[in-house]
């Protein structure tokens, strides 16, 4: 009977037992049958034995015992032992088992054994297990194989001396000149191989990537022969020749051409034919453009190339295969850098239809942010504003503080900063930070001849919705500061539409009895109000009479400064104007943190910037709130005293 | 680099497995079991990657998978590799099995474990990726079958003519001829 129907036989016993105990014990014996067998000095059974062995062991069960067993039939003179003891070898020693010592003399025997198959498994064992010390004594082995041998033995020794580059770095300037002789190779094995080694050996070693700079050239001619060539039965993939090899090489190209001018001049024309000319339709070619456009991306290329890079990209998104769909937004692959060049169209739009996961999502819009610039914003603002309505709601803080920050960088003009602004308010008011009030206040008062068309489209947001906080807050205080502007009806920019006293007021306290208003929001309506009494003649009483009503109102905030402007109107009436004048602004920044360890271990700060032009007196009152151990807190405190005028 | 190879069916029975990083037996089981936990909850139609567990190397790793009937082939690969690439050489390999064992199936793989993983050996070497043309692969494997089976009718010959020797039926022989001693006189000639 063969012996290796013993093996399957096994299989088929372990395999028609109908528990996990069953076959547990099924094994057991079979271990112990097998272990004998090892025991015995000759038997001719002892490769199949070992091939049991490895069945069992993939099954789970411990195999130790057949380490030894390894180093014997690696010694075997015959082809079928030596080719299962390399295998078990592989899958059971690891350089810490002192059994992986003793296979070192064999495999430098068999690194020179007459038949390359031999010669192959010795060099698979040593690229998959060799120690540290196992490859110092055969580098010269292997580096004599890359010279000089048929080209499967050499495409081998090429990945076997990666492996022994990544144990013993310093061993990379011994496979240095047979790496680069390599290259002049036909075949695409070797080729590939070839590739891989002047990679590892580049990424290792600064000089090296120097050195192999010069043949960025052959890279590129190789490049070349491979995209032009008709079709290759031997080495198509999808109508792609060697797919495999052309990435490889544009990532070796890749390494080369960053930071580097003239190497990245060298590959421009060859970077642009391979984006031209490669079909994208199918998974083969799509990998291949992925890479081209990394390349392209990240060294000094031209900026006609990076456009067609990040088209090409785009072209992604809308291919049918989900797998090309989604590669430029995995979350693994080599990220994009920062400064990506102008895209003629947006494709943000697209992305909440084709991308349901949210850190996919995350990634695209980072990616888009990235995009923008000076040139597109007009076009992007829109998508981004797009894509904002339609995102899901984990994403809109994101989203909103992206759009800010590119607004501020690159806003066209000031009105439509303020557009922008005001359009996220309206769409996701709720997740935008909170120094986005005072940031957007201070915005407007800076932009001093749009203060008419600004109160108007706020008076008008306002009227509309209460319930996005901020943008009440804002609609609030520009109606409190440029209500005259509001009442006098015209402006420039905008459509006008008369709006009485009586409207102003109306909306004011619709906001202060909702429900939906916060208390910092009612806050700012009632400050407004006050302001009003400055500014509109005939209702001052209306709103004396809403100041009041305050004065015993819940809210102690509200409460204190509704007594205070009480006050005003009868003990200080002729103040009043004083007290609401428009040249003090006040700027709010981002806090250095959100959380603030007990027991004073470290300090939170937030700036304000107060700019007091007209140096009138000032007292501010700062309410802080917070919340500690679960429960909310609020603290007030006031600053009397500013520095006095002679400071600014 | 591919940190692992894992071949599972279905149910997640092992089919095989191969790692080119160490990791100890009860480790190497518990990716496994994890690998199959992950990719056996993907519907059909999301994309093919999708990031590693929590077991293989931190971070940098990711799982590219194929699911073919009752076998799922995943390749755990790090982020040196290019991911639309590797799906390309799952599929080669997997026709790769199928021209070596013609119309391969899950049975296939299960009795012949040893020459999938021979013929995995000419794709994938030290977790780098060596030949991807389908022919060359198919080609080395065969020779490489040939040897062994010619090595086998060689080698076995001598094993067998000694068991054949054992069990001839041969009559008893003599085993000491005494003849005695022989004197023989050398009779002196004269020289020529």
């Amino acid at each position: 009977m063969s012996p290796s129907v013993r093996l399957q036989e096994m299989i088929r016993v372990i395999r028609s037992a109908r528990t996990q105990g069953e076959e547990r014990g099924v094994i057991q014996r079979e271990c112990a049958a097998i272990r004998a067998q090892f025991r015995q000095a000759d038997n001719g059974g002892r490769s199949h034995n070992l091939a049991k062995l490895l069945y069992v062991h993939m099954l789970g069960y411990p195999a130790h015992f057949g380490q030894m067993e390894c180093v014997r039939l690696i010694a075997s003179p015959r082809y079928s032992e030596k080719r299962v003891g390399y295998l078990g070898a592989m899958m059971l020693l690891d350089e810490k088992q002192d059994a992986s010592l003793l296979i070192t003399n064999s495999i430098k025997n068999d690194l020179s054994h007459s038949s390359q198959y031999v010669q192959s498994l010795a060099l698979c064992t040593l690229a998959c297990m060799g120690s540290a010390e196992m490859c110092r004594d055969l580098a010269p082995e292997i580096d004599r194989l890359l010279r000089a041998s048929n080209s499967y033995i050499k495409k081998k020794a090429a990945l076997c001396a990666v492996h022994i580059v990544r144990k013993v770095p310093e061993l990379g300037e011994l496979f240095t000149p047979a790496a680069r002789s390599l290259l002049s190779e036909k075949n695409h094995g070797v080729l590939h191989g070839a590739v891989v080694l002047i990679t590892e050996l580049c990424e290792r070693n600064p000089e090296t990537l120097e050195q192999f700079r010069k043949t960025v050239p052959d890279l590129v001619q190789i490049m070349k022969g491979l995209v032009t060539t008709g079709y290759s039965p031997e080495h198509n993939v999808a109508g792609i020749s060697d797919p495999f090899l052309q990435v490889r090489i544009l990532r070796l190209l890749r390494i080369l051409g960053r930071n580097n001018d003239a190497a990245s001049d060298a590959m421009n024309d060859l970077l642009a034919q391979v984006a031209t000319n490669t079909d994208s339709s199918k998974t083969a070619g799509s990998a291949v453009l992925y890479e081209t456009v990394l390349t392209v991306m990240d060294i000094k290329s031209e900026s006609g190339l990076r456009v067609l890079a990040v088209n090409i990209l785009g072209r992604f998104l809308l291919n049918n295969d989900r797998n090309i769909r989604l590669e430029p937004f995995s979350p693994y692959s080599a990220s994009l850098p920062p400064s990506l060049p102008p895209s003629p169209h947006g494709f943000l739009f697209l992305f909440p239809l084709l991308i349901s996961s949210s850190p996919l999502l995350s990634r695209a819009l980072e990616l888009s942010l990235a995009l923008v610039s000076a040139v597109n914003i007009r076009s992007m603002m829109k998508e981004l504003l797009l894509f904002l309505s339609s995102c899901p709601p984990e994403l809109k803080a994101q989203a909103a503080c992206g759009i800010f920050n590119a607004a501020e960088r690159y806003a066209p003009s000031q009105r439509w900063h303020i557009d922008t602004i005001l359009h996220v308010l309206t769409t996701a008011g709720g997740d935008v930070r909170d120094e986005t009030v005072p940031n957007l206040i201070q915005l407007i008062t800076t932009a001093s001849d749009l203060h008419c068309y600004t109160v108007h489209k706020l008076y008008r947001a306002l009227i509309t919705d209460i319930s996005q906080q901020s943008l009440v807050q804002v609609a609030c205080w520009c109606i409190g500061e440029y209500g005259d502007l509001l009442l006098r009806g015209e402006c420039d920019e905008i459509e006008p539409v008369q709006v009485s006293e009586d409207d102003v007021l109306d909306a004011l306290e619709t906001v202060l009895q909702s429900h939906m208003s916060s208390p910092a929001t009612r806050g700012f309506a009632l400050t407004a109000t006050m302001k009003l009494s400055t500014r509109i003649t005939d209702n001052v009483d209306r709103i004396r009479s809403i100041v009041s009503i305050y004065g015993s109102c819940i809210d102690v905030e509200l409460q204190q400064r509704a007594v205070e402007y009480n006050a005003l109107f009868k003990k200080y009436d002729h103040m009043r104007y004083a007290t609401s004048c428009t040249s003090v602004q006040l700027h709010m920044k981002a806090p250095s943190g959100d959380f603030l360890p007990a027991r004073g271990t470290a300090t939170l700060t937030q700036t304000v910037l107060l700019n007091n032009p007209n140096k009138v007196m000032l007292k501010m009152r700062i309410r802080m709130s917070y919340t500690s151990q679960g429960s909310a807190f609020q603290d007030t405190m006031q600053i009397d005293s500013f520095p006095g005028p002679a400071c600014h | 680099m591919i940190k692992a190879i894992l071949i599972f069916n279905n149910h997640g029975k092992p089919r095989l497995i191969r790692f080119y990083q160490y990791f100890a037996e009860d480790l190497q089981q518990q990716i496994i079991r994890e690998t199959f936990h992950l990719v056996s909850k993907r519907d059909d139609n999301v994309c093919n990657f999708l990031e590693g567990g929590s077991l293989i190397g931190g971070s940098d790793y990711k799982l590219i998978y194929r699911h073919y009937a009752t076998l799922y082939f995943v390749f755990c690969v790090d982020s040196s590799e290019s991911e639309l690439g590797i799906l390309d050489l799952i599929q080669v390999f997997v026709e790769t099995l199928d021209k070596c064992f013609e119309n391969v199936c899950e049975l296939d793989l299960i009795f012949h474990m040893d020459k999938v993983h021979y013929i995995l050996q000419e794709v994938v070497m030290g977790g780098m990726v060596l030949e991807t043309n389908m022919n060359e692969i198919v080609a080395q494997v065969e020779l490489q079958n040939r040897m062994e089976k010619s090595e086998g009718g060689l080698s076995a010959a001598p094993a067998r003519a000694v068991s054949a020797v054992k069990n001839m039926n041969l009559p008893e022989i003599p085993r000491n001829i005494n003849i005695g001693d022989i004197n023989i006189k050398v009779p002196s000639l004269s020289p020529f």
